[in-house]
């Protein structure tokens, strides 16, 4: 049969289906096994009742079961077991295996950087580009513009970005973007300001903001305030931004000492540690329409008066959005934050259509990918799953730990 | 809202400028796309595609007619004469030219050249030439290099190629059928299922309600790619297999717990008195749920549409792990891009037209319903 048919059909027959058994159900509830009628009819009503709500959910909890909570259990096991074994119980043999594995370990690195990188762009430009497009006539249109990477899909802004990382011999005249402007370069004056001066005083910003917020949480960590739980976080917090501080550090005296390759077009894809912030500008693309739009909304949701009394009282703008506006949408910026990390998460098709994890850009959904279906392991592929799902986890706990609250 | 304590803010005009450097920045990857498939290989190949919107200047080497066709050549004041212009467009502009490839910039415009033997030729500007003879002329025709400005040029030859040419590796027409295959069932079997499941979550009681929606809510943040073996095995096991059948239902688990979410916010925010009005009247559950619910809950039935649509059409591991099989017949828009990718790496004309193919169909969606998908987004995140 025709796919295109059998499409036609499967549309016919599923919501067909679901209708017909969500209303033969209800009759059969009403009219067969509890009729409101007769001597019981008070007791059978109620009894209806109280089994239509599972006639209404039995379908949709018999596939979240199937095909998102057994998944979860079943996975576990595999990773537990081996395949080539007649699916015989080995312990933690495959997890063994998998730390033992470089590519692995480049894999966790890789994602850690996406982790910190994505999200972070991703909602400073949302937050940037939602401040001002506030404020503008045409913000609309140009929000609208922003936004639309969110319908493109993976693989098609991978194939956008290669056109733009594109490199050609020295020879024959650059069709990447990217390499066109690098050409431009010649080591002279605007090369030192471009390449060197610029990304090194933002670095070495960074890395003062990172020590300043670290040096507060040390601070507030000290007098203890919020109990020992909070003490605790905020250490780590603190020796986490320490970390990212020196690492900024590093790379502002990177940047002013490496020596470039003027004149040269490069493969960027193929450089190592650089050529992941490549794939990762391809996802920050995509995901601050999303930041903006969120964002956006958030900002129009602050009351007037707040901004109004701050005017008054002599407030510059960058005054009113960093200690008026920014405190009032701190929840959403955590949520579009968490949203962007899940996102990062199961990044797969991006590294998987540009460079399939070669030349050290391997991230954990590639790495799992690949150890399933091409090295056919399905043990260890089990295993890369299982510690995506963990480092889901804290998310997840939080998710339902805030909804429970608001139920109540 | 800037404006308020009286002075207007310095800083509009920079706000502006920011705005519009924004959206070139983010417009521009796309645009390169869409420029670019537009192009011949030779264009692409041989300049960006930010110098196609503008005219180029290229080095070309023309030829006059061939002087032993039938009747070009004509006798005029007993000088052979052959009149005609270089280019088969028109539109170009020499700027300098020259006769030999050792000197191609050795006359301007307009100039009568001297080519020995009593012949001589004229070429103008725009490519008109006047090639004279004092013998009868002869051998083939005359070579002319030139430095021309062409202007911007386009074609949809790309397109002819990649949605009709029927050629196995380069058709994206079958791929184009097969995604939307793909898609629409899976959008809108999870709808039907998860209005209910919201309407019940949302308007009955019953114990456990509480700890389903939190259910819910954990399972939308649970990887699908921990999904992927124990489903695949799942599928080979019951005879599914892999094909459209397994696609769709994997579509349809996987969007569920979104679908369920979305609706169950937006059915509990509906009035409240309508609904017991309802029942006061003697409507059954099931008669309150499609006459009333269901045509009131039609922005968050359309918001998670367009959220389902983007995610089946857009996807590519979900299709490469329960739909392409060995024989590729049932491969997918997304999945077809990254071979192309491979096998086809260095034709920007074809991957770029491929593309663009696959991502108009969303962007189209994107564009026309806008307000519900940000509506979506909105209640989907902030709470």
């Amino acid at each position: 049969m025709h796919p295109a048919l059998q499409g036609l059909l499967t549309i016919f027959l599923g919501v067909g289906g679901c209708i017909a058994y969500f209303y033969f159900s209800n009759q059969f509830l009403d009219k067969v096994l509890f009729p409101a009628k007769g001597d019981n009819a008070g007791r059978n009503i109620n009894r209806a009742n109280m089994v239509r709500p599972w006639l209404f959910l039995f379908p949709a909890i018999f596939a979240l079961g199937l095909y998102l909570a057994y998944p979860v259990f079943a996975t576990l096991w595999y990773s537990l077991t081996d395949r080539d074994q007649g699916g015989a119980f080995v312990g933690l043999a495959n997890y063994r295996q998998m730390f033992d594995d470089p590519k692995f370990w480049e894999a966790v690195q890789n994602n850690m950087l996406w982790l910190l990188v994505v999200p972070a762009a991703s909602t400073a430009f949302g937050l940037l580009a939602a401040q001002l497009t506030d404020r503008i006539k045409w913000g609309s249109i140009a929000k609208s513009l922003i936004f639309m990477p969110m319908a493109i899909s993976f693989v098609g802004a991978s194939v956008i970005f290669k056109l733009i990382y594109d490199t050609r011999p020295v020879a024959q005249s650059q069709i990447g973007v990217l390499n066109a402007v690098w050409l431009q370069f010649d080591g002279g004056v605007g090369s030192f300001l471009i390449l060197r001066l610029v990304p090194g005083l933002l670095m070495i910003c960074a890395a003062a903001a990172a020590l300043f917020v670290a040096w507060g949480m040390i601070q507030a960590a000290r007098t203890g305030k919020g109990g020992s739980l909070a003490t605790v976080m905020r250490a780590i917090g603190a020796l986490i931004l320490t970390a990212i501080g020196f690492v900024a550090l590093s790379l502002a005296y990177g940047a002013f000492t490496k020596t470039f390759d003027y004149g040269v077009p490069q493969t960027w894809l193929t450089i190592p540690g650089w050529n992941s912030f490549f794939l990762m500008i391809v996802l920050i693309w995509i995901q601050t329409g999303f930041a903006m739009v969120i964002l956006s909304a958030a900002l129009r949701g602050i009351p007037e008066e707040t901004v109004e009394a701050a005017i008054v009282d002599g407030a510059n703008p960058f005054q009113v959005f960093f200690k008026i506006k920014m405190p009032q949408i701190s929840g959403t910026i955590v949520v579009v934050w968490t949203t962007i990390t899940l996102v990062v998460l199961k990044v797969f098709d991006i590294v998987f259509a540009m460079t399939n994890g070669q030349w050290e850009t391997q991230v954990l959904a590639n790495y799992m990918y690949d150890k399933l279906f091409r090295a056919n392991d399905w043990g260890l592929g089990s295993a890369s799953a299982m510690v995506i799902m963990l480092l889901v986890s804290p998310i997840l706990i939080w998710n339902v730990y805030n909804a429970r609250k608001e139920m109540r | 809202m800037d404006n308020i304590a009286g002075s207007k803010s310095s800083l509009t005009w920079i706000v502006h400028i920011s705005v519009a450097l924004l959206v070139a920045l983010w417009l521009f990857p796309t645009v390169g796309l869409l420029v670019s498939s537009f192009r011949t290989t030779d264009q692409i190949s041989s300049s960006g595609w930010w110098q196609s919107l503008f005219p180029t200047e290229q080095n070309v080497t023309l030829r006059t007619t061939d002087p032993d066709d039938e009747g070009v050549q004509t006798l005029v004041d007993g000088v052979y004469t052959i009149t005609g212009n270089l280019f088969e467009e028109a539109g170009a502009e020499i700027s300098v030219w020259g006769s030999s490839s050792r000197a191609i910039d050795a006359y301007t415009a307009g100039e009568t050249v001297d080519l020995g033997d009593g012949e001589t030729i004229t070429v103008q500007a725009n490519g008109d030439y006047v090639w004279t003879g004092t013998e009868e002329l002869s051998g083939r025709g005359q070579r002319v290099f030139a430095t021309a400005e062409t202007p911007p040029e386009f074609t949809l030859d790309n397109y002819k190629r990649v949605l009709f040419s029927g050629s196995s590796t380069d058709s994206m027409a079958k791929a184009f059928f097969n995604t939307l295959t793909v898609t629409i069932p899976a959008t809108i079997i999870p709808i039907v299922i998860a209005a209910f499941a919201a309407y019940a979550l949302a308007w009955m009681d019953f114990p456990g309600r509480a700890i389903l929606i939190a259910l819910v809510v954990g399972l939308l943040v649970v990887p699908l790619q921990l999904a992927l073996i124990p489903l695949l095995r799942l599928h080979l096991n019951i005879g599914i297999g892999k094909g459209y059948l397994g696609v769709w239902l994997a579509h349809t688990g996987f969007g569920l717990p979104l679908a369920i979410y979305l609706l169950r916010n937006y059915m509990v925010g509906l009035p409240r008195d309508i609904i017991e009005n309802a029942k006061v009247d003697g409507a059954t559950d099931f008669q309150i749920f499609t006459k009333i619910i269901l045509p009131l809950s039609f922005p968050a039935l359309a918001s998670f549409a367009i959220f389902q649509f983007l995610w089946t059409w857009n996807d590519l591991l979900v299709a490469k792990v329960f739909l392409i099989d060995s024989t590729g017949q049932t491969t997918v828009m997304t999945n077809q891009i990254v071979e192309l990718l491979g096998t086809r790496g260095g034709n920007w004309e074809i991957l770029a037209t491929a593309a663009f193919v696959s991502i108009a169909v969303p962007l189209a969606v994107f564009f026309a319903m806008q307000k519900y998908l940000v509506r979506g987004l909105l209640a989907g995140s902030v709470k």
